[in-house]
């Protein structure tokens, strides 16, 4: 197989003086959805946030595309094509949906690719477009959560991080998601999916990672951790 | 009532508002300084009011180079060689306010951005002193006179048109029958702020750097999520901060004409208070509030009593923040949620 597109080894982070991530191995090739599961405080947040230079690593290697990610800030790695859609959605909520929008390409120059993506997104969430001028905060849970998808998108991303995108939603909403996820990865785009909806997550992945306490506890193709006893029982509910 | 209503005298009713405007302009630019950098890293940024009158030492040492010092030397000058230095003023000092505010803040705050929050606060109460005593330093315990530039270049005329007095400042309102006093100073300080203050809007409304400004206030983590750089953007804010402060400063010592170490102090806290009057990290309240604290100002030493205008002024803040705890245009819910 030709290198992955994000390979993460030996990754340790963590804040203050505690360690979250230990000895952590997670790689994303081109094309992929990765699932990861684990409970709350696992650190999943943290390892997604250690991708995207938000929280430093202090051990360990990231590369993506080519670039070490350890000698890059968080602004310059998002120039790379690394999208990161954190948790809680984080919009701006005093910015409308269009300059949210825009934010999103803050790192990109070219405005016909710009004007062409804004569009798609347009395309994607029809929504957006008719609360282009309202306050991003004034959106309901699920819009916001478009938004942030879309604002995401709006960097053109290679990978595309998703923290938890299904938090709080109506199961309408979380489908309609889920959806979206799918149809931008048969565009292209690979993502690294975190998700308290393990079961959800597991179908639209490829592979998937569980973690437990800040370390990898199994790695597998996602159909077979799907019927992996230790995962039916611990996040599926069965 | 009727009878009060009559004998009130309204003429000095507006000429005390006149006065209000221009001092409130001149408390606002000081404001914005305060609100922006808290708007962006959750700063009280307490030196700025010493920033504010170290523009003011340079601008007395810059006119002190041209001569314009001296005594008796203002009486025959002609106005366009004092215009020059005046405008020097206003491109040295907001440059020189600008480069010191971010100074300070890559040399001082920067290092103690992942600190505890009281860090860079006691920093900053460290950095006020330390202004502070450079001031002392410079111009010495004592206040000192700046000269009257505007007064000399343009002196009122006397009643019969012709000659003209010097000493006194141009009423521009003198051939009306109004009996009001608008200077030309008066006319300066909202010439030039009016516009700063529309540009400042324009740009944190419209532009790109403007924009990712306000993002990195609502949200910098996401900020830095979209590519922004974020420590670029702080620079941006204390550049601006500081010049408006800057703009201030010339503006002051030209029309107060008078300057010493400890104005940092009030004005600062006169700015702070107009800050968290108008909702701080909002800079169209920082500007309501600079003019509400200009107003209750000019307004309660009038009518009130010079001796109770700082009473008056704290008064209206606590007032104010009962009944609107997060200032008169702050956002109701705590941003950060
Ligand atoms: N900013 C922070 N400062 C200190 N500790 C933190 C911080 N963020 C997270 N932690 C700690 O790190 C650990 C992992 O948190 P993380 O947010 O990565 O978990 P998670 O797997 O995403 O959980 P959840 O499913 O609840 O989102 C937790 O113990 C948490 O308390
Ligand atoms: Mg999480």
């Amino acid at each position: 197989m030709s290198a992955p597109l994000l390979s993460i080894r030996g990754l340790r982070a963590g804040y203050g003086p505690i360690d979250v991530l230990h000895d952590m191995d997670l790689t994303v090739h081109s094309g992929e959805i990765v699932a990861m599961i684990g409970a709350n405080g696992a650190g999943k947040s943290t390892t997604l946030m250690a991708i995207s230079g938000v929280v430093r690593p202090r051990a360990g290697e990231v590369r993506f595309d080519g670039h070490d990610l350890r000698a890059l800030p968080a602004h310059q790695i998002v120039c790379l094509g690394l999208a990161h859609s954190p948790e809680g959605r984080k919009i701006f909520p005093r910015l409308t949906v269009l300059e949210n929008l825009q934010m999103g390409a803050f790192s990109r120059t070219n405005p016909q690719e710009i004007a062409a993506d804004l569009e798609s997104a347009f395309t994607m969430f029809p929504i957006l477009r008719e609360r282009m001028h309202q306050a991003g905060g004034l959106l309901s849970g699920g819009q916001q959560q478009m938004l942030a998808i879309a604002r995401a998108l709006m960097i053109r991303p290679k990978l595309l991080l998703l923290d938890e995108p299904s938090l709080g939603l109506a199961p309408q909403i979380v489908s309609q998601i889920f959806n979206v996820i799918r149809d931008l990865n048969q565009k292209g785009v690979s993502v690294l999916l975190v998700e308290q909806n393990a079961r959800m997550a597991l179908k639209i992945a490829h592979r998937g990672y569980v973690l437990e306490t800040g370390r990898i506890t199994l790695a597998d193709k996602a159909e077979t951790l799907l019927h992996d006893p230790r995962v039916r029982a611990a996040y599926l509910g069965e | 009532m009727l009878v009060m209503w009559a004998a009130f005298d309204w003429t000095n009713f507006g000429q005390q508002t006149i006065n209000g405007l221009t001092i409130g302009a001149l408390i606002a630019l000081i404001a914005l300084g305060y609100t922006m950098v808290y708007g962006i890293v959750e700063l009280i940024n307490f030196a700025h009011g010493d920033l504010f009158m170290l523009g003011c030492f340079l601008a007395l040492s810059l006119v002190s180079v041209f001569g314009l010092n001296e005594a008796g030397v203002l009486a025959t000058m002609p106005w366009w060689r004092i215009l020059g230095p005046v405008l020097l003023c206003f491109l040295v000092i907001p440059l020189f306010c600008a480069g010191l505010n971010l100074a300070v803040d890559r040399v001082v705050y920067k290092p103690l951005r992942n600190a505890p929050k009281l860090a860079p606060l006691v920093s900053a109460i460290g950095v006020s002193f330390i202004f502070m005593n450079i001031g002392l330093f410079w111009g010495g315990a004592q206040d000192v006179n700046f000269p009257d530039l505007v007064a000399a270049a343009w002196p009122e005329k006397s009643a019969d048109g012709e000659r003209i007095q010097t000493g006194i400042v141009r009423n521009l309102l003198a051939d009306s029958d109004t009996g009001l006093r608008f200077t030309v100073k008066d006319a300066m300080v909202i010439g030039v702020t009016v516009p700063l203050m529309l540009a400042l809007s324009l740009f944190v409304s419209f532009t790109k750097t403007g924009k990712a400004m306000r993002a990195t206030a609502q949200n910098p983590v996401a900020a830095q999520l979209m590519g922004i750089n974020v420590d670029w953007v702080i620079g941006v804010t204390f550049l601006i901060g500081g010049a408006m402060a800057g703009f201030g400063s010339v503006m002051y010592a030209l029309t107060l004409n008078t300057v010493g170490y400890q104005m940092g102090f009030q004005n600062g806290l006169y700015a702070f208070t107009a800050a968290v009057l108008g909702g701080i990290g909002n800079i169209y309240g920082a500007v309501l509030g600079g003019i509400v604290i200009g107003l209750v100002r000019s307004l309660g030493s009038e009518y009130v009593g010079e001796t109770w205008t700082s009473a008056l002024v704290f008064a209206v803040l606590i007032v104010i923040l009962v009944f609107r705890p997060s200032g008169l245009l702050g956002s109701r819910t705590p941003e950060k949620v």
